[in-house]
């Protein structure tokens, strides 16, 4: 680093007792800067090592592979990878429109008393831990679920065939609904931020060009945030993809790809939460590499989602939802 | 055209009409779209609202029968012995939070402060990896400290603590830095013209506060790190080199218990947790408002 700030000549004040000499000072931020970057590079050589022996014995092959049989040693991921992704997108394709409506809502139809009020609201919601969501999904919303939602959905749907089988209550269908209800708050608030931040002047051109309201939010602002709104979701995307208690509770746990919407299934999160306390040896190392796996792919969404968001408004939205 | 021949129109006039009939249709279409999808705009404001405020709601209605003196004073019992309450887990979330606070917070604001006053490369790149490591699954930070520490150590608090802090630190960093960039350049070069060093750090206190109290909040309910580092106690433990409670761990495993009085207790738990998150998150927002209030 270089140190600019006191030309040498200039004569140095008096030092206060408390304080650390300019020198000393940049040094211990430095110190600590590497400290932080030392741990994020620690993290991710500990998980590869760790993993690694999953790798050197099974090769990679058992990634794709069907069946989760660890006392046959069978160490199939694909169910955990399919479901992980499925229960994922349900909660975005519930949330990405519900969520994109309030946050238009939140941003340019509530009257503004009522804006501050309701924006806090949805931000407080982010920060209810999941597992308090994971508790509600199991206790209160399952049964729920298998007397009437599922049913209902079946009659209606059921020609899809998405809805075949037993109604379980627990099962990919709650595991998607709780996680659009988690993943919720964190995309209104930062798509709230950069829909926000769409340039007046544009608003105000189209609405003397004679654009009705929704014309105004459809044609100038949300394309106009565009990239942010993509970002906004690509994170909550990546938040639904690690979630782990809430789904845990909610999902059924069950080691096969499911069939239905009601069936009962498994995420990577799930397997290594409900495996970790009994494994051993090779099934503790690949539980290791599916975490890296899922530690890829969360680095992967999270890059991207960033660099979107960063792009569009600045590296300080959604700071309140973090 | 069809019109009567003596009657000559003005052609002019006739186009008017036409273009003034063509506007209002246009108009009223798009008034009507308008109306539409503006009232779908507000139906998603309900929608999400709905789940959001049932979530509290079914918390407070279920969890608050299960609060009383024996709740917060004695530690739990197996299902069918009354008189159960969650003092270890209520212990054992205070001591891990607590130990990762005192190492996350002063690490996380010394990195934020360091991000606000660097630019170039390394800065960014370490402001992206605070930001990718906020996003990344917390059930590898929970492996990671399983690594980290379990296997070295053994299941403790200590372990515990290690991974939450994990969590809490890229939230305290960006804070931080926010907070420490808000400071405007004008202030700072006054107070250095006058022989102090830095005035940075007062005057960002507000965002500083704001942005710990939210890390804190969102330590207190990680779940997912504790499941694979502190394994848990029946029994009342202070000591954090040894295994722990903690109200998030507690709320998992009593969920899926099929006795109603250990669902019951979770309940209590999770009202607990939710009560004191709720209150950090909106104490926080009031005593920035406050202090900056107060500086103007």
């Amino acid at each position: 680093m270089t140190v600019v700030d006191t030309p040498a000549a200039a004569p140095r004040p008096a030092r206060r007792r408390w304080s650390l000499p300019d020198n000393g000072y940049r040094a211990v931020l430095a110190v600590a800067a590497a400290a932080v970057a030392a741990l994020a590079v620690w993290f991710l050589v500990s998980m590869i090592v760790q993993a690694r022996p999953a790798f050197s014995t099974l090769g990679f092959s058992w990634i794709v592979q069907k069946t989760w049989d660890p006392t046959h040693g069978r160490y199939g991921l694909l169910p955990f990878i399919l479901g992980t992704f499925e229960v994922t997108a349900i909660a975005v394709v519930l949330a990405v429109p519900i969520g994109l409506g309030t946050a238009l809502a939140l941003a340019y139809l509530v009257p503004q008393r009522a804006r501050a009020g309701l924006s806090t609201t949805v931000e407080l919601l982010a920060a209810i831990p999941s597992v308090v969501y994971g508790l509600w999904g199991l206790i209160v919303l399952a049964p729920v679920f298998r007397s009437t939602v599922e049913p209902f959905l079946t009659s209606v749907l059921g020609w899809t065939g998405l809805f075949d089988g037993p109604d379980n209550g627990v099962g990919l269908l709650l595991a998607g609904v709780i996680l659009f209800v988690m993943i919720l708050p964190t995309m209104v608030a930062i798509s709230r931020d950069v829909l926000a931040v769409v340039p007046n002047e544009q608003v105000e051109g189209a609405i003397a060009l004679g654009a009705t309201r929704w014309q105004v939010l459809r044609k100038v602002v949300v394309p106009g945030a565009r990239s942010g709104l993509l970002g906004a979701f690509t994170l909550a995307t990546g938040r639904a993809l690690g979630e782990t208690v809430a789904v845990a509770l909610v999902i059924g746990n069950s080691p096969y790809i499911a069939h239905s919407l009601k069936s009962p299934a498994a995420t990577i999160p799930s397997l290594i939460v409900n495996n970790f306390g009994e494994s051993t040896g090779t099934e503790l190392a690949v539980l290791f590499a599916a975490g890296l796996v899922l530690l890829v792919i969360g680095i992967a969404v999270n890059s991207v989602a960033r660099w979107l968001v960063w792009s569009a408004a600045g590296s300080d939205v959604g700071a309140a939802t973090r | 055209m069809t019109t009567v021949a003596d009657a000559p129109v003005d052609p002019t006039v006739e186009r008017r009409r036409a273009v003034q009939q063509a506007a209002t249709a246009s108009l009223r279409r798009r008034r009507l779209g308008s109306r539409v999808a503006l009232g779908l705009c507000w139906a998603c404001l309900a929608v999400a609202v709905v789940p959001l405020v049932a979530v509290v709601a079914y918390v407070v209605a279920k969890g608050l029968p299960a609060w009383n003196l024996d709740f917060f004073t004695h530690s739990t019992t197996p299902e069918g012995i009354a008189g159960g309450g969650v003092w270890n887990a209520i212990v054992g979330t205070v001591v891990i939070t607590t130990i990762a606070i005192a190492v996350a917070v002063p690490l996380g604001l010394t990195v934020g402060l360091f991000l606000a006053e660097s630019d170039g490369r390394p800065a960014a790149a370490l402001r992206f990896t605070a930001d990718v490591m906020t996003g990344i699954p917390s059930i590898t930070i929970g492996i990671f400290g399983y690594i980290a520490i379990v296997r070295n150590f053994g299941y403790s608090g200590l372990a515990g603590s290690f991974a939450i802090g994990f969590v809490m630190l890229p939230v305290i960093v960006r804070a931080g830095e926010t907070a420490f960039r808000g400071v405007p350049r004008s202030l700072n070069e006054a107070a250095m013209a006058l022989g102090a060093r830095r005035v940075v750090v007062p005057t960002a206190l507000p965002g500083v506060i704001t942005g710990v109290l939210l890390a804190i909040a969102r330590g207190l309910g990680e779940t997912a790190p504790l499941l694979l580092t502190i394994l848990g106690n029946e029994y009342l433990q202070w000591n954090p080199t040894k295994p722990m409670e903690s109200l998030p761990t507690l709320i998992y495993s009593y969920s899926q218990q099929p006795f109603a009085d250990l669902v019951q207790v979770a309940w209590g738990a999770a009202l607990l947790l939710v009560v004191v998150v709720l209150i950090l998150s909106i104490g926080s927002r009031v005593l920035a408002g406050r202090l900056r209030k107060e500086r103007r």
